[in-house]
């Protein structure tokens, strides 16, 4: 089971977009896919019209008085569930501060889902918390994704100073380009020029496209309601970066390494 | 195997018949509509698929008595074999996907002819010696729906199974649904299921598919066994109970000619014969209940048919023991004895010819007809004396009386045909308490049939060796006769033939005690309760 985790400080970047249709991708690979809402907002668990709320609220899940599996729902996708966002996950900071290591309390509550899933996809809220930091030591890859900005780049570096401080296992990063601008010259050169420059960032970047916030209207994600769109074909090559940045295997049934 | 194979075939321990056609409620897109008010609709789903459905079994249904279910399910060129329990949860699967993935065998086959796996493994314990065969077939034409509640999240799966049967008979059944739930939503699928199954015309009768498709041709699981299923009552005439248990023995017996021609596994013919030994058991026994000079009618011909039977069987009988006679071997080796199976076999084969020509005989034929034509007159007697329970206490005892007086006879100096004697009353002692079985309290019944069968089983292994030993003698000489016997093959038919002795040894040495038990006071009052007027 691999973790990816989708991640930035800032909010309207772009994270949501990524988990729910990375997430599409992976269970149209054929792996057996978990996406963990974490954001209060809920608008992964909207987009796939499930009810943001989980039985117990978050002190329940992450206190592990109810499995994990118990709040686990279908999506309309084969081989894609949610555990869905609680308004209650807005004090997981105060629920994580009570328990005991809280920075490993994710990685401890995804362990015994390590048989049912292939790929576990968090969406976090944006935020510098101890939920962020949960997040930070239970995920293989961290999604980043990033505005084309000098300041946006900054922040990235203190990601990465401060995951360099972890004892033991650190996730590795990925950061991609997210709603670019093609209008601002900024944005273009600042896309194209970094990527080629350091190892942490994906070659794909996601541009700002109109049908991507379409999505929070058909209520899917675009590549799955419209798998040919340059949206969908920009997300598609993203996931393949992502999946081989954390080695996945092949998914279960399909011979021979994942293409 | 094409991916929507194993998530189309619905789960069928959920399937409910419904009205057919659908009802307009239910038609693709139609909204809420029969279902208006209850907050979920169903939407036509892309997937539809035609699949090829063969159930199997055992001719006496062991998968079914042990709670699976087997189907062979083909789509689009592959297939799958896929043994379930009796709750549709999945115990073994068998996929082949044509030439590369090999092929299904061919039905009815043992189980050799399957690809060694878990699904093989599986079945062995409870197959045993019997061929898989169809027992139902059908085409089902799936479509599924998805259910959405009103935040149109799909909630269920809905599958609709128009089945075609095609054998045992040919039908077309109502139109079923399964409903699966999606995970998290078990609730409101269970709601939707309930809100379907109360449509008009829709039950909540929940049957499994192959019982729907068997219904459909007025048969049922389970339908056939090698017992007597008889219902006597105490007080009913004697020869109207013989003549029903004549019945049920003459059914059973033409229930195995088909598989016994077709050679199909040897437990065809077992049956077979178990019905004609019982039948001649219960003539010779109790037959004097039926209309005069019936029993000096039928009992040559019973004889002749139980005479054309035995080759067969008795060459089954080694050839099914020999795998084990051979990894007995400690001098010879395993391959020595291949002329001597070949041998076997090839004997078989002629045997087997003579046995189908003799079923299909005219002979046979009409001995079935009219024995049930005498038997449909016998059961409509106007005797009401005596009544079936006096019947079976009488002959009952008298056969107990001469299976102890024969027992007692045999010292360690009687020889071997002593005890085949003893065999063949133990035997019809055994007939007897099984021709009349419901006329007694299963415990009691069980009771007096353990201790019986634990002296039938040393006599038999007794007999069987002995006769084992003349026939691999025999065998030789014909080998011999016929120069396909290689000196190391006589060597080893040799070494089984001292291992046979040996075990005709301990059987002997094992009987005196075994009887000394079955003739104690406690082993006669266990026959005896079974000879007092029963409460029914």
């Amino acid at each position: 089971m691999k973790i990816f985790a989708t991640y930035n400080i800032k909010g309207g970047v772009g994270k949501t977009s990524t988990a729910v249709n990375l997430a599409y991708l992976a269970a149209r690979d054929g792996y057996r896919v978990l996406l963990w809402d974490l954001d209060p907002q809920g608008a992964a668990s909207f987009l796939f019209r499930i009810r943001p709320r989980v039985k117990g609220g978050g002190k329940a899940l992450i206190r592990g008085t109810r499995p994990v599996e118990d709040s686990i729902k279908g999506t309309d996708f084969e081989n894609l569930d949610l555990l869905p966002a609680d308004f209650t996950y807005r004090n997981l900071d105060l629920i994580l501060d009570s328990a005991k290591k809280p920075a490993q309390r994710l990685a401890t509550l995804l362990a015994p889902l390590r048989a049912e899933y292939d790929v576990v996809i968090l969406d976090c809220p944006p935020s510098i918390s101890l939920l962020s930091e949960s997040v930070l030591h239970a995920a293989d890859v961290l999604l980043v994704p990033l505005i084309p900005t000098t300041l946006s780049v900054r922040t990235l570096d203190q990601l990465t100073d401060f995951i360099g401080g972890f004892t033991g296992r650190r996730p590795q990063i990925l950061a991609f380009f997210s709603m670019i601008d093609q209008r601002k010259s900024l944005h273009k050169e600042i896309a194209q020029t970094l990527p080629a420059q350091r190892s942490d960032f994906a070659a794909t970047a996601i541009p700002a496209l109109s049908l991507i916030e379409r999505m929070s209207v058909e209520r899917a994600p675009v590549t799955a309601f419209s798998p040919r769109s340059q949206a969908a074909r920009r997300y598609d090559e993203l996931w393949r970066e992502a999946r081989d940045r954390a080695g996945l295997a092949a998914p279960p049934g399909q011979p021979g390494p994942a293409r | 195997m094409p991916d929507a194979l194993p998530d189309l075939v619905p789960d069928t321990s959920g399937l409910r018949p419904l009205p057919d056609p659908l009802p307009d409620s239910l038609a693709a897109g139609s909204g809420s509509g029969g279902l208006s008010g209850s907050g979920f609709s169903l939407v036509s789903g892309i997937r539809r698929a035609t699949i090829r459905r063969t159930w199997l079994d055992t001719f006496d249904w062991r998968l079914y008595r042990a709670g699976l279910t087997l189907e062979q399910l083909t789509e689009r060129g592959g297939t799958e074999l896929r043994l379930t329990g009796r709750d549709g949860t999945q115990v073994a699967v068998e996929q082949f996907q044509g030439a590369a993935g090999g092929r299904p065998p061919r039905w009815p086959a043992q189980l050799d002819a399957l690809p060694a796996g878990p699904l093989a493994e599986r079945l062995a314990s409870v197959v045993g010696v019997r061929a898989l065969l169809p027992v139902a077939r059908a085409t089902s034409a799936l479509r599924e729906q998805r259910a959405l509640n009103d935040d149109d999240k799909t909630i269920a799966r809905v599958t609709a199974d128009a089945m075609s049967v095609t054998y045992p008979a040919a039908a077309q059944l109502p139109e079923r649904l399964a409903v699966s739930a999606v995970r998290g939503y078990q609730a409101q699928a269970s709601r939707l299921a309930g809100l379907l199954a109360a449509l008009p015309g829709g039950t909540t009768d929940e049957q499994p598919a192959l019982d729907a498709v068997l219904a459909s041709a007025g048969r049922r699981a389970g339908d056939y066994s090698g017992r007597i299923d008889v219902q006597l009552t105490a007080g009913m005439p004697a020869a109207t109970a013989m003549a029903s248990v004549f019945a049920a023995l003459l059914g059973m017996l033409e229930a195995n000619v088909p598989g016994t021609i077709a050679d199909i596994d040897t437990e065809f013919l077992h049956d077979l014969r178990v019905a004609v030994r019982r039948t001649r058991s219960a003539l010779k026994l109790a037959g004097q209940v039926l209309p005069r000079g019936l029993r000096a009618r039928f009992q040559p011909e019973f004889k002749w048919l139980g005479d054309l039977t035995t080759p067969t069987r008795d060459l089954d009988v080694y050839l099914l023991d020999l795998p084990a006679m051979t990894a007995r071997l400690v001098g010879a080796d395993a391959a020595d004895l291949e002329p001597f199976g070949d041998h076997l076999r090839r004997s078989r084969g002629r045997a087997q010819r003579e046995l189908a020509r003799g079923l299909r005989s005219a002979r046979f034929g009409h001995l079935c007809h009219d024995w049930r034509e005498v038997l449909d007159d016998a059961a409509a007697t106007p005797r009401r004396k005596p009544a079936a329970a006096a019947l079976a206490a009488a002959s009952i005892a008298a056969v107990h009386r001469r299976v102890l007086a024969s027992g007692a006879a045999i010292t360690a100096a009687s020889p071997p045909e002593s005890l085949h004697d003893l065999r063949k009353r133990c035997k019809e002692l055994r007939y007897l308490l099984e021709i009349f079985a419901s006329l007694h309290e299963p415990a009691v019944q069980w009771r007096a049939v353990k201790e019986l069968k634990g002296l039938q089983d040393c006599l038999g292994e007794f007999q069987d060796t002995d006769v084992q030993r003349g026939e691999i003698r025999a065998f030789a000489v014909q080998m011999m006769d016929e120069r396909r016997a290689p000196a190391q093959t006589l060597l080893a038919m040799g070494e089984i033939a001292a291992g046979l002795a040996r075990r005709q040894v301990r059987a002997r040495a094992e009987f005196a005690g075994l009887f000394t038990d079955f003739a104690s006071p406690a082993g006669q009052a266990r026959i005896a309760a079974l000879t007092r007027p029963a409460a029914s």
